[in-house]
């Protein structure tokens, strides 16, 4: 990353107005490129300071004067955004993080660090079950979870968190193999047991990897949209992300507050990605690394 | 050999130990694998043979609802064209778009890592959120890309309601949240070694010469990891058209995963959703095992060290 990395030895480099147009081309490329991935970032927020007559205009109101920081409390307001906020957060995303961290270190400390017979063949039936396209199972769990009346509960969301995620089961195998074997060893000579050694040796040693996991595991229930969709029919039960399109319906279908509508969905679509913009802010190294490990969308 | 087989069979006292203690390490994977995999998945092949609306019980109906989708269903057709489309040209227009960014980024520049977050952070907005934002910016009549056509005195572009336009419109996007495979690409291509450039300029190579005869080689590996995926991905994507066109205007972004949720939960037909996503199961199978046979003329295995 170092800028400096690759520059050559020499004292007087000879640069030709060819690479120097080059140089410019590179950075115009980039600079064109990185505001048109920003602008429609920006079109969201400037559109949830806008105002009835800011609206309907063409050209369009790029610059909203004044502001109209009113919109974010009135659409926040207008539907019960704080129990979606409560539900996504505190019914699906925090107990599907705790599961799914748990449970795969557990079942990843059982495929990478005791040695015993069938368990390459064990951990080839788990990254097999990657293969199997969500669609398959999507049917008959839903029977299931009917037959249980676990149907408009969290349950159907939650618990399966519990039984290890393939993916983040292989993360943390591969990185609790790195651990030197001496250590476990060492503790196991001073009579720990295996769940002692899990806990207290290898699972604090492991901070990157966990960090992945959770990180991963949370993003993927805040913006979960299909799960909350199929499972959860009572308004009352709503996340945020089923909550947004609950609002746009409800703005489109309702003739009175049609000139706010968009001004609206944009302040509580600005609001649900704020969590993603500071997470992503204070952990983009997780991020990288976590994706350039697994492979796995965010 | 019959020794070592009857030594192979009885395991000492400490690999006894060792076997039911990594049996209960993976006992929760191994129990939810049974539950919500097997199980499901058992279940799923008999759902396919039967008729089940989940109000009555399921009804034995062999291979009709097979011989339906294959024969009679005509919207299959069209949702197994628009689906090969978006997969088709969708998943490499993606991968092509998170290369370019990458070699980009891989060049000698001042705020890779701002740029990189940039190109990136589309990627990790929520679905619905990516929704809301293109469908106001695309907006006929308010969007900013048609308030700016209009402003300059062209024609307004009906991006989501014209059929021909719906899906380009739909792969556009994904290409602007390609960021995962563009993060990839950039470790792939910081991994390739200084020195084959530095011989490549020694022996006269130019810049095109070194992109298509050093980086792409080195990376085709990952470049068809990243197809692989976005093939997987295209066939199972569901929320952005879901909210963005609903499947339409008239059918043209009515792709299989949508097709499959309206079977299962608006007309509740089950048995011929299950019966779908068997299909599905099978189609992306094929077209894995496919891609990675072709991949043999174009993938280029450094060896040595993985």
């Amino acid at each position: 990353m170092n800028p400096f990395q690759y520059t050559e030895p020499q004292v007087h480099k000879y640069v030709s107005p060819m690479q120097r147009f080059l140089s410019f081309l590179k950075y115009a490329i980039l600079l064109v490129l990185g505001a048109s991935y920003l602008l429609p970032f920006y079109w969201m927020v400037s559109s949830a300071l806008k105002n009835e007559n800011q609206v309907f205009v063409v050209p369009p109101v790029l610059l909203p004067l004044p502001p109209r920081w009113l919109n974010f409390l009135e659409s926040w307001t207008s539907l019960p955004f704080n129990t979606y906020l409560f539900n996504t957060l505190i019914k699906y995303a925090l107990p599907v993080t705790i599961g799914t961290m748990l449970s795969s270190a557990i079942v990843a400390y059982g495929f990478g660090r005791i040695k015993w017979r069938g368990r390459n063949i064990f951990f080839a039936i788990c990254l097999s079950t990657m293969m199997v396209p969500f669609q398959v199972t999507m049917v008959p769990l839903f029977v299931i979870f009917r037959q249980m009346h676990w149907i408009n509960t969290f349950l159907p969301l939650v618990v399966p968190a519990f039984f290890g995620n393939p993916y983040f089961i292989f993360l943390l195998r591969q990185f609790f193999r790195s651990i030197p074997e001496e250590l476990s060893d060492a503790a196991r000579i001073d009579g720990a047991s295996e769940l002692g050694i899990l806990f207290r040796i290898i699972l604090p040693l492991s901070r990157p990897a966990l960090t992945v996991t959770a990180l991963f595991t949370f993003m993927g229930a805040w913006n979960d949209y299909l799960g909350p969709l199929i499972y959860l029919q009572k308004p009352e039960q709503y996340t945020l992300a089923v909550g947004i399109e609950f609002l746009r319906t409800a703005m489109t279908t309702k003739t009175t507050h049609s000139a706010l509508s968009y001004p609206y969905l944009m302040a509580v679509s600005a609001v649900v990605t704020l969590p993603i913009v500071i997470l992503f802010f204070f952990a983009q190294r997780t991020f990288i690394e976590g994706i350039t490990l697994t492979g796995l969308k965010g | 050999m019959a020794v070592t087989t009857a030594k192979r069979q009885k395991m000492s006292r400490m690999e006894r130990r060792n076997f039911w203690l990594g049996l209960a390490f993976i006992s929760p994977w191994l129990i939810g694998f049974l539950l919500w995999t097997v199980f499901p998945l058992v279940s799923s092949i008999y759902y396919s043979f039967t008729r089940y609306d989940l109000l009555r019980p399921p009804v034995f109906i062999g291979l009709a609802n097979f011989v339906e989708i294959f024969t009679r269903d005509k919207t299959f057709g069209v949702v197994a064209s628009n689906t090969l489309y978006y997969v088709l040209i969708g998943g490499p227009l993606s991968v092509v778009a998170a290369f370019l960014l990458a070699s980009l980024l891989n060049l000698k520049i001042k705020g890779r890592s701002v740029f990189r977050a940039i190109f990136f952070f589309p990627a990790i907005v929520p679905a619905v959120v990516v929704a809301m934002i293109w469908s106001y910016l695309l907006n006929t009549q308010y969007g900013l890309v048609n308030g700016a056509l209009q402003a300059m005195g062209m024609q307004v572009i009906r991006f989501l309601s014209q059929p021909s336009l719906a899906k380009p419109s739909l792969i556009m996007i994904n290409m602007w949240a390609s960021g995962t495979a563009m993060v990839i690409f950039l470790a792939t291509l910081q991994d390739v070694p200084r020195e084959y450039y530095e011989a490549a300029t020694v022996d006269g190579a130019n810049a095109w010469h070194k992109f298509w005869n050093i980086t792409i080689p080195m990376s085709s590996p990952i470049i068809l990891y990243n197809l692989v995926m976005a093939f997987i991905w295209g066939f199972q994507d569901f929320t952005l058209p879901q909210l963005l066109t609903g499947g339409g205007p008239n059918q043209a972004t009515l792709f299989y995963s949508l097709y499959l949720y309206l079977n299962a939960f608006v007309y509740l037909r089950m048995g011929k959703a299950a019966a779908l996503a068997w299909i599905l199961f099978a189609i992306i199978v094929v077209f894995t095992l496919i891609t990675f046979r072709l991949s043999g003329r174009w993938v280029y295995y450094g060896g040595g060290d993985d």
